[in-house]
């Protein structure tokens, strides 16, 4: 995927916005581990889709995070850069803490995005189905958390390379966690819950709900919850896969927009 | 030389397997663990202990605030001072202190701080810390990377809040108080000597040079270790032009003092291995939430230390902890030599001592303590003539006329 830089005024900082296929416009926001190495989601849905992907701030080269402390802030600077880029009447497509962040969009700007699709999204908390802390996991937890398949999730996650023995790696490795992390905690630390509960009732885009069926960080018992509050929406369960469905079954996810659209 | 004893305040009845069965000694270690009632005579020991160590001549007593853990049992550290104000004189109460991004509003601290001030005749150091993350973070759930800006603002607060004489409004972003009137006020004006615990981060230098705040940089694993961190605050006061004084710094050190260094390893050595295998036993994904350190710190390499030798504690034996001076122990004139090097390496004039470790039994915490205050403290006192052995600026200045109180006396 080629990337470009976005100025956005209001921000004070550039952002990185990745882009490719052709076809009608999708918006995808990424979710707390920004985009994979070789995003195996994107390059599916640029099969068939004129995708653009922007960076949070905090995220590759995306700056100015510092100027975004919560929810409200991140909605609004995200209706910006949607703005900014011209799309017209995107899907908008958000995974995990994007999806979160898709649907307070949703919310809160109903009458401009009118087709949605939530990829496993946070935002809700249920006592009896807690959300798994990722902020106190370690990196190797990570495949097992977000994969059905650990093995697949370890090839994939660590496909840039690199070893954690040497220290200039791990200092860069260091602070890439730390400022994606960072800027996820004001949406997702302690607890993934900002009041998106309170507002999901003003969603009026048709939506697609997509659920790992074997999810481990966020439960498949979420997908129910939030395919109750919004009124114009579906739920697809994919058989085999974890938190990162998209990465995980990229074809079947693929198959669910695309006939839902 | 500022000597100040320092308490940790430890759950001392953590079993031999603790390692095994639990994953931390901090934030998700289960409190069925804690046994209220055996927990009444510790806190009282504990006291004591601080007494005791004014009794012998300590210049300070030193309380912490933790949450949900075993490492340290004082969520509320002002509590334990306020114990102290009725049954000490001279000693300094040092808070170290009030992780005061964690009030709401952090007023609280003003207030308390300035109750601590009045109570003690003026006798409060007191500690500003951005608290660990663990206590800061998963305890207290504030938002790793809004820390830092939540604790400047606090910050601010509470030195207007001190300074004022009449009421005025505050519109922080994370406080807003449309009348901030602080009764009552400390007796140390315009505030009471401030320390605040650091761990290597450039902006930290700065807001202590900037406010004429003393650096005190805590850690378990010794001087050695400590030298680096320590000249990179020496070189920036260098760079600001700043004056030199030795007491714009502190260090805590672990201690254990015996009739001879055969006899400190018999006493104390269970007792080390508690804290460093226990009581340092900290799940690594609570060490460090992401945001919570600033990138220019780990752009400088600062977490080095906290990557590698954090983790060696396990293997590591009484020889290893004594000869890296992670524990400064042995006879009086060992402790003596190895002190001194401390002081003089680290150019420090305030020293936090660790008499009290882990599981420590009382008469071993009084023999140390005592051997420490007669028979090297004395030995040290001198180490700063430039300075006259004192800066006013970072030392408390009680009133002259105190009430008498009656329990101090026995």
């Amino acid at each position: 995927m080629k990337s470009r830089l976005l100025k956005m005024k209001a921000l004070g900082a550039p952002i990185e916005v990745a882009e490719a296929g052709k076809g009608r416009d999708l918006l995808f926001l990424h979710g707390a581990g920004g985009h994979m190495p070789n995003d195996r989601l994107l390059e599916a849905l640029a099969s068939k889709y004129h995708v653009v992907a922007p960076l949070l701030p905090g995220y590759g080269r995306s700056g100015g995070e510092d100027n975004l402390r919560d929810m409200l802030d991140v909605t609004l600077h995200t209706l910006d850069v949607m703005e900014a880029l011209k799309l017209r009447r995107p899907i908008v497509v958000g995974h995990s803490m994007g999806g979160m962040i898709a649907a307070e969009m949703a919310a809160v700007a109903h009458t401009e995005i009118d087709r949605l699709c939530l990829l496993a999204p946070a935002g809700l908390w249920l006592d009896e189905q807690p959300v798994v802390d990722i902020f106190a996991k370690l990196p190797f937890e990570l495949p097992a958390l977000l994969f059905h398949d650990a093995a697949l999730g370890q090839k994939l996650l660590t496909a840039g390379g690199g070893s954690m023995d040497d220290p200039e790696f791990l200092k860069e490795f260091l602070v890439t966690r730390a400022r994606r992390l960072g800027m996820a905690g004001k949406l997702l630390f302690p607890i993934p819950d900002r009041g998106l509960a309170q507002r999901l009732h003003r969603i009026t885009a048709r939506t697609l709900i997509v659920w790992g069926a074997q999810d481990a960080l966020i439960p498949l018992a979420y997908g129910a919850v939030f395919k109750k509050a919004i009124s114009k929406s579906k739920l697809v369960k994919v058989a085999r896969a974890g938190h990162a469905v998209g990465q995980e079954k990229p074809a079947a996810v693929l198959k669910a927009i695309r006939d839902f659209f | 030389m500022k000597f100040t004893w320092f308490h940790l305040m430890p759950w001392p009845h953590m079993p031999e397997d603790f390692r095994e069965k639990n994953r931390s000694v901090w934030v998700d270690l289960p409190n069925r663990m804690y046994e209220p009632e055996r927990g009444h005579g510790i806190y009282h020991q504990y006291l004591d202990q601080l007494e005791y160590a004014e009794q012998v001549g300590f210049d300070g007593i030193g309380v912490n605030e933790h949450h949900a853990n075993a490492y340290g049992l004082m969520p509320s550290p002002n509590i334990m001072a306020a114990t102290l104000t009725r049954r000490t004189s001279k000693a300094a109460l040092v808070v170290l202190g009030n992780s005061i991004a964690l009030y709401n509003p952090p007023l609280r601290v003003a207030e308390e701080f300035a109750m601590l001030d009045v109570l003690s005749g003026g006798r409060l150091v007191a500690g500003f810390p951005v608290g660990t993350s663990m206590d800061t973070n998963y305890a207290y759930g504030t938002v790793p990377a809004l820390t830092r800006e939540k604790y400047a603002e606090a910050h601010d607060l509470i030195r207007k809040a001190w300074a004022a004489d009449e009421p005025f409004a505050f519109n922080g972003r994370y406080t807003k108080l449309r009348y901030v009137n602080c009764w009552p006020k400390p007796i140390q004006r315009p505030a009471p000597p401030v320390f605040i615990p650091g761990g290597g981060s450039v902006e930290t230098y700065d807001f202590c040079l900037d406010n004429t705040y003393s650096y005190s940089y805590l850690s378990y694993t010794g001087y050695m270790r400590a030298k680096l961190l320590m000249e990179g605050y020496w070189k920036r006061v260098a760079e600001r032009k700043m004056d030199e004084s030795p007491y714009r710094a502190g260090f805590a050190q672990v201690v254990c003092v015996a009739d001879t260094d055969a006899e400190a390893e018999r006493l104390y050595s269970p007792h080390v291995s508690y804290f460093y295998n226990r009581c340092l036993h900290v799940y690594p994904g609570f060490a460090d939430a992401p945001g919570y350190r600033t990138i220019k710190t780990i752009q400088t390499g600062a977490l080095s230390q906290f990557t590698s030798a954090g983790r060696d504690y396990p293997n590591m034996t009484w020889k290893d902890l004594t000869e890296n001076r992670y524990v400064v122990a042995g006879s009086p004139e060992t402790v003596r030599q190895q002190m001194e090097e401390m002081i003089k390496t680290l150019r420090v004039g305030n020293v936090f001592c660790l008499l009290h470790l882990g599981d420590m039994p009382d008469d071993k915490v009084r023999h140390s303590t005592k051997l420490f205050a007669e028979k090297v403290m004395p030995h040290l006192r001198n180490l700063w003539p430039d300075w006259q052995n004192h800066d006013d600026r970072f030392w408390i200045h009680p009133m002259n006329e105190r009430v008498s109180l009656k329990a101090a006396a026995e």
